[in-house]
């Protein structure tokens, strides 16, 4: 017989009675629902802990590159067929400085000869790692770095015998403050400590370096005027331009030994590196989700056999199959909605207290506030599948005999 | 009008156990029927095929007017939300909500929305005279009080057939002559009754008596 058999109106439960009903069901057995909605909330609280953590610390990276712009080029003399390092002309510098688009340059002059001790008696093999070199004036300017103490070489250094100290190069000597009269022991003699940088972020081989002036250099230590590096700021918008023709300039008789890069680039290259999930963190978490998932489709399973009177009752009360069956559904899958939205609080928490302890910014990607709760949902639902269909398949007179 | 007709229904369960074997049974619009037998006559079994929870292995069946032979799953659950009221003798109360919402929840796939099933549900429980009980938990009810919002939930959506599974089994002979004597009442209300029972006191105060016997009718008298 056709439909037209009944003629006093279907069975209906409209989609807003169907959620009110999945959420009386879970309010009903609350500790059970929070418990197996927890196992959700860990997977995907350490999921999202993991992307939230990959993005701070990469939009820390990523502040700092801003910070330091990415318009400054290095100029640094390359290596022959023969392996042997070219040099770079004395001429390379005011070459270098008068391009167009370019606003600053300095270069920094390796000096081999000397080392930089605390005190003379210090034996001279310990030399701590750190490099002395020849620095133009205007280092920190074009590097976009400041110092931590003091100031830069000036008029003065070229006459008088002092420096100035990388970051680490002041660590290693133990040096925390620049002032007037605080002595190192450079070469032969007493250098006056003038200033202290703070870590140079772009080129960090400058930190565990010690500078002084070109004219000193060239007077103490007999170094020639060829720059061992020329840092170049040019304008952003001609930057690629600036960095190819920036060999010709610096040394037009051999271009092809003059090697030229852009420090920004590797740092991109680390900030892209760290905003890549770690793949072993994510495999845990999607190992809790599994768990979760199996914890989830574990409690309905109980639930059906232990709700079968009331699945007999709505089955009396006019309840169809396909209503049991997406009763039970929607119950699993708000179950492991609402543990993917505590999960998501988890995750953002853990990347919040990351985040503050190593003063980065916070940073949980938007896309995770609305993948939490959906995963959760679709897990959910995913769980309850089986379940669902074993309350539907329920004969209503057998679960009214319990 | 013929409100229910079982025309020789047999049925079979698995492993070759026969419940019913040929009943032959109408019962009209606004009549009042008591069924009663031993235990395993096949009373509950024929109950559940009058409400559609079961559909028979032979014969037909019709409820309120339609054939269940041919009718979906669908169409039989949009007659049991509609047509068919049911009172069971465990009560079958949701214990986390009020006596008022266990009404309500009642006809939620009726389709009804749910200011109109809670006017219903205040309606039906003052029918049954709890009125001063719709927000209590069915723990803090009694035995009889329970009972009594089972038939509010039943009434409430004002059905056809009200189908009634030894509805006094669990209660004292004092609130079972209540909860008889309330579901009497019913008949002003024009709605049929079919009331399994077996005690023969409570069998008596029904017009037509059904006794069934190893799955077939044994007597069928009215008085």
């Amino acid at each position: 017989m056709s439909t037209a058999a009944v003629p006093v109106g279907r069975a209906r439960l409209p989609l807003t009675e169907l959620f009110g009903t999945a959420l009386q069901g879970l309010r009903s057995r609350r500790l059970r629902a929070a418990l197996s909605a927890l196992g959700i909330a860990i997977g995907i609280g350490a999921m999202v802990a993991v992307v939230g953590v990959s993005a701070s610390a990469q939009a820390n990276l990523l502040a700092e590159i801003d910070a330091l712009g990415t318009n400054l080029l290095t100029v640094t003399p390359g290596q022959n067929f023969l392996g042997n390092n070219e040099v770079l002309p004395d001429t390379s510098v005011p070459s270098v400085d008068h391009m167009q688009d370019v606003h600053s340059a300095v270069a920094v002059y390796q000096v081999n000869t000397a080392n930089v001790y605390r005190t003379p008696a210090v034996p001279s093999a310990q030399t701590g790692g750190i490099g002395v070199d020849a620095a133009g004036d205007n280092l920190p300017q074009v590097l976009g770095s400041s110092m931590a103490s003091g100031h830069f070489l000036d008029a003065v250094s070229d006459r008088f015998p002092e420096v100035v100290l990388g970051a680490e190069a002041a660590n290693v000597l133990q040096i925390e403050h620049a002032h007037g009269d605080l002595l190192v022991f450079l070469g032969n003699s007493w250098f006056t400590v003038i200033g202290i940088l703070k870590p140079a972020v772009l080129d960090s081989t400058l930190d565990s370096t010690v500078f002084i002036s070109l004219r000193v250099a060239e007077r103490d230590f007999q170094v020639q005027p060829n720059p061992s590096e020329i840092y170049v700021r040019a304008d952003l918008s001609a930057v690629n331009r600036v960095a190819n023709l920036l060999p010709a300039t610096a040394d037009p008789q051999n271009s092809g030994g003059v090697d030229v890069s852009r420090p920004s680039d590797a740092l991109e290259a680390r900030a892209a590196a760290k905003g890549q999930f770690t793949t072993l963190l994510l495999g845990l978490g999607a190992v809790a989700l599994l768990v979760g998932t199996i914890g989830i489709a574990n409690i309905m399973v109980i639930g059906v056999l232990e709700r079968r009177g009331e699945i007999g009752l709505r089955r009396a009360l006019g309840a169809t199959r396909r209503h049991i069956a997406s009763q039970f559904l929607t119950e699993s899958a708000l179950l492991a909605a609402i543990g993917g939205i505590a999960g998501l609080a988890l995750g953002a928490g853990a990347t919040e207290v990351y985040a503050a302890t190593r003063s980065q910014p916070f940073v949980v990607p938007l896309y995770a506030l609305v993948a939490a709760p959906a995963a959760g949902f679709v897990i959910g639902a995913l769980a309850g599948l089986y379940p669902a269909a074993k309350a539907a398949r329920l004969s209503p007179t057998e679960a009214l005999r319990v | 009008m013929t409100a229910l007709r079982l025309g020789q229904v047999v049925k079979e369960f698995r492993g070759g156990v026969f419940a019913l074997r040929g009943v032959d049974v109408a019962v009209e619009q606004g009549e009042q029927v008591a069924v009663v037998g031993p235990s395993g006559s096949g009373k509950t079994t024929m109950l559940t095929i009058m409400g559609t929870l079961e559909r028979p292995s032979q014969g037909e069946v019709e409820v309120a007017g339609c054939s269940v032979n041919q009718a979906s799953d669908r169409e039989l659950a949009g007659l049991r939300a509609h047509q068919v009221g049911f009172v069971f003798q465990t009560f079958h109360l949701q214990e986390s909500i009020s006596a008022l919402d266990n009404v309500a929840n009642g006809m939620l796939y009726t389709g009804a929305p749910a200011r109109e099933r809670r006017r219903l549900a205040q309606a039906a429980l003052e029918r049954v005279g709890l009125a001063h009980r719709t927000t209590h938990r069915p723990s803090q009810l009694s035995g009889g009080e329970r009972q009594r919002v089972a038939i509010a939930r039943a009434i409430a959506k004002r059905p056809l057939i009200v189908l009634a599974d030894e509805p006094t089994g669990n209660l004292d002979s004092t609130s079972g002559r209540e909860i008889v004597d309330l579901l009497h009442g019913l008949a002003q209300d024009g709605a049929t009754l079919v009331l399994i029972t077996h005690e023969q006191e409570i069998a008596d105060s029904f017009p037509r008596r059904i006794t069934m016997r190893d799955g077939e009718v044994m007597s069928d008298e009215r008085t």
